[in-house]
């Protein structure tokens, strides 16, 4: 039993990290360009089945690039949306949330006002407007998101800020002279920051699924980039033919993201955190 | 009770403001609407005549009030493309949206709750662990790749089911399972939660010492307590079913409201995308207003908090 709950963490980290490996050292280990087409190379197919070739284990997509380089360059672009995405959102969303939790009164009904704004807002329409209006980039992408994501962070940090400070080491440096600035920063915070890593993981899958559907939709990461979401989109009129060209990177995102919510749910049951909303 | 029902939709009405004036700020933003309109060709003169026609060169506090005052008598303009009235736009996208919406909240329902009653009867088993995996595998799915894959199964290899449109009822049966499949991991783990609460607290031990059946707890006792939380996450998973319905929309060629605000935003037809994101926020917003009556009306101790 006790092997089959720690199953979770381990099978977490281990896509996780092989992820972070695949993103980091990926790009410089694949003998191919992710960019270069071969217009006389369309559609091979992957090692696996007939007519597929060792020299693109992936194969390659409609313009002849090889499936490989492009997958291992998506996955460094989906980390890199979702950590983008949850550092901002973690601020924002930290920020409203400890500042609501530890003041209480009027300040908390402000702060949930402003998170029930927020939930209000179809956030898909609103971060495909936004990509429109601003032009579409992979800076654009992870800020939008960035800074559309933070309601859980602000609801989780809220009602935990609120735990904390009932207890009694709180008053006991309220007692002893702290500043609020430094009951914030060394009391409250260093107390509530396993919930909010748990909250990090669930937020960074949502942020990559949600990059994903923009590029889908065509207002995400722009071609050329070899976006998960892009890749799937651009191969989606073949599919009827050779179903591999949209199972592949649907995959690779499916398992990315299975990933991070199998090390989130390790991480709240090693720490103790909760998930929120 | 009545204080109760007057703060709930005070809030809900200023929240609706906010997004009003929020979706209208973010529609201006860019400022050139116009060029959108008349295309990258166009003289300064026929921007500047289109300008006018639309109302854009007056000052924004004009242009808001009157856009809010039109609004607020169900006028929501034109359509910058399309030569139609919003409204009727709307009118005609919506219906099929809010099948689609109605039918996936029923179906993950139908899933979720069975699956998560049983999961927390069974805690601990290989079954809870099954149902608990089942779940992390379904948040994990990106809806448009599941809607392709199913295309491919149902529609193509099979051909079972219609792979595009909503000509038929057959239509909305993989696109509402699509959407269902977003909101099915959440109610189930909130279904478990709470059961497995229910089953400890002490009601049900008091119960259980009187003697009633099994069935009576679980359905009379336990359920009934567990069930308020379902209610409201339900009401809330309907608005982002709502919301997120472009994605499965798009994947599967049916014009309803969010293809039809994914249309607009394409083409810089702000008119119709401002109205549709004010129009999911209003839906949002009443759907969480009336899930916290129903949450009142149920358990009188919510009307005292």
């Amino acid at each position: 039993m006790s092997a089959i709950r720690r199953l979770p963490l381990v099978l977490g980290t281990a896509i996780a990290g092989f992820a972070v490996l695949v993103a980091i050292l990926g790009p410089m280990l694949v003998p191919h360009d992710p960019f270069t087409q071969n217009l006389a190379h369309r559609f091979v197919p992957p090692e696996w089945l007939p007519g597929g070739s060792p020299a693109h284990p992936f194969g390659t997509d409609q313009l002849g690039r090889d499936y490989l380089a492009r997958l291992v360059l998506g996955v460094r672009i989906s980390l890199m949306i979702g950590l983008t995405a949850v550092v901002l959102s973690g601020l924002i969303g930290t920020t409203l949330g400890v500042i609501g939790g530890y003041f209480g009164g009027w300040v908390d009904a402000v702060v949930m006002f402003i998170v029930s704004c927020r939930l209000a807002i179809p956030i898909i329409l609103v971060a495909l407007t936004v990509v429109f209006l601003v032009g579409s980039s992979l800076t654009v992408v992870m800020l939008t998101i960035g800074l559309l994501l933070w309601e859980r962070f602000a609801v989780v940090s809220r009602s935990a800020t609120r735990q904390v400070a009932s207890r009694d080491y709180v008053a006991a440096a309220w007692c002893a002279g702290c500043s609020r600035r430094s009951i914030v920063l060394g009391e409250i915070l260093p107390n509530i920051v396993h919930h909010l890593i748990v909250v990090a993981t669930v937020d960074m899958a949502i942020a990559i699924l949600l990059a994903a559907a923009l590029s889908f939709l065509g207002l995400g990461v722009p071609p050329p980039m070899p976006d998960l979401g892009l890749m799937i989109a651009e191969a989606k009129d073949y599919m009827f033919f050779k179903p591999w060209v949209i199972e592949i990177p649907g995959l690779a995102l499916f398992v990315l993201v299975l990933g991070i919510n199998l090390l989130g749910d390790g991480l709240r049951d090693l720490l103790g955190g909760e998930s929120g909303g | 009770m009545l204080r109760f029902l007057l703060r709930s939709l005070l809030l809900g009405a200023l929240v609706c403001s906010t997004v009003l004036v929020a979706s209208f700020l973010l529609s201006r933003a860019s400022g050139n609407l116009a060029i959108n309109i008349a295309g990258p060709e166009a003289s300064a003169e026929a921007i500047a005549k289109i300008q006018h026609e639309l109302g854009l060169d007056r000052p924004l506090p004009v242009q808001f009030y009157d856009w809010a005052a039109r609004a607020a008598h169900g006028d929501l303009g034109r359509s910058f493309l399309f030569h139609e009235k919003v409204s009727s736009l709307i009118a005609t996208h919506f219906p099929v949206t809010f099948r689609l919406g109605v039918f996936a909240i029923v179906l993950a329902l139908v899933v979720a709750l069975p699956l998560g009653i049983a999961a927390a009867l069974l805690e601990g088993t290989m079954f809870d662990i099954a149902i608990g995996a089942v779940a992390l595998l379904g948040q994990a799915m990106p809806s448009f790749w599941l809607g392709l894959l199913l295309i491919i199964w149902f529609g193509i290899d099979l051909h079972w089911l219609p792979i595009a449109g909503v000509e038929t009822w057959t239509g909305y049966i993989l696109p509402s399972f699509v959407l269902a499949f977003v909101a099915i991991p959440v109610i189930l783990r909130l279904t478990r939660s709470g059961m497995v609460d229910a089953m400890r607290a002490d009601y049900v031990r008091t119960a259980r010492a009187k003697g009633l059946s099994r069935a009576s707890i679980v359905l009379k006792h336990a359920l009934r307590n567990a069930a308020m939380p379902v209610v409201a996450v339900s009401a809330v998973q309907l608005g982002f079913i709502l919301g997120g319905s472009v994605v499965v929309e798009v994947v599967f060629n049916i014009h309803g409201l969010g293809y039809l605000a994914w249309e607009s935003i394409g083409k810089g037809d702000f008119p119709v995308v401002q109205a549709v994101v004010l129009l999911f926020s209003l839906i949002f917003v009443g759907l969480t207003v009336a899930s916290d009556l129903v949450s009142a009306l149920l358990d009188p101790r919510v009307r005292g908090a």
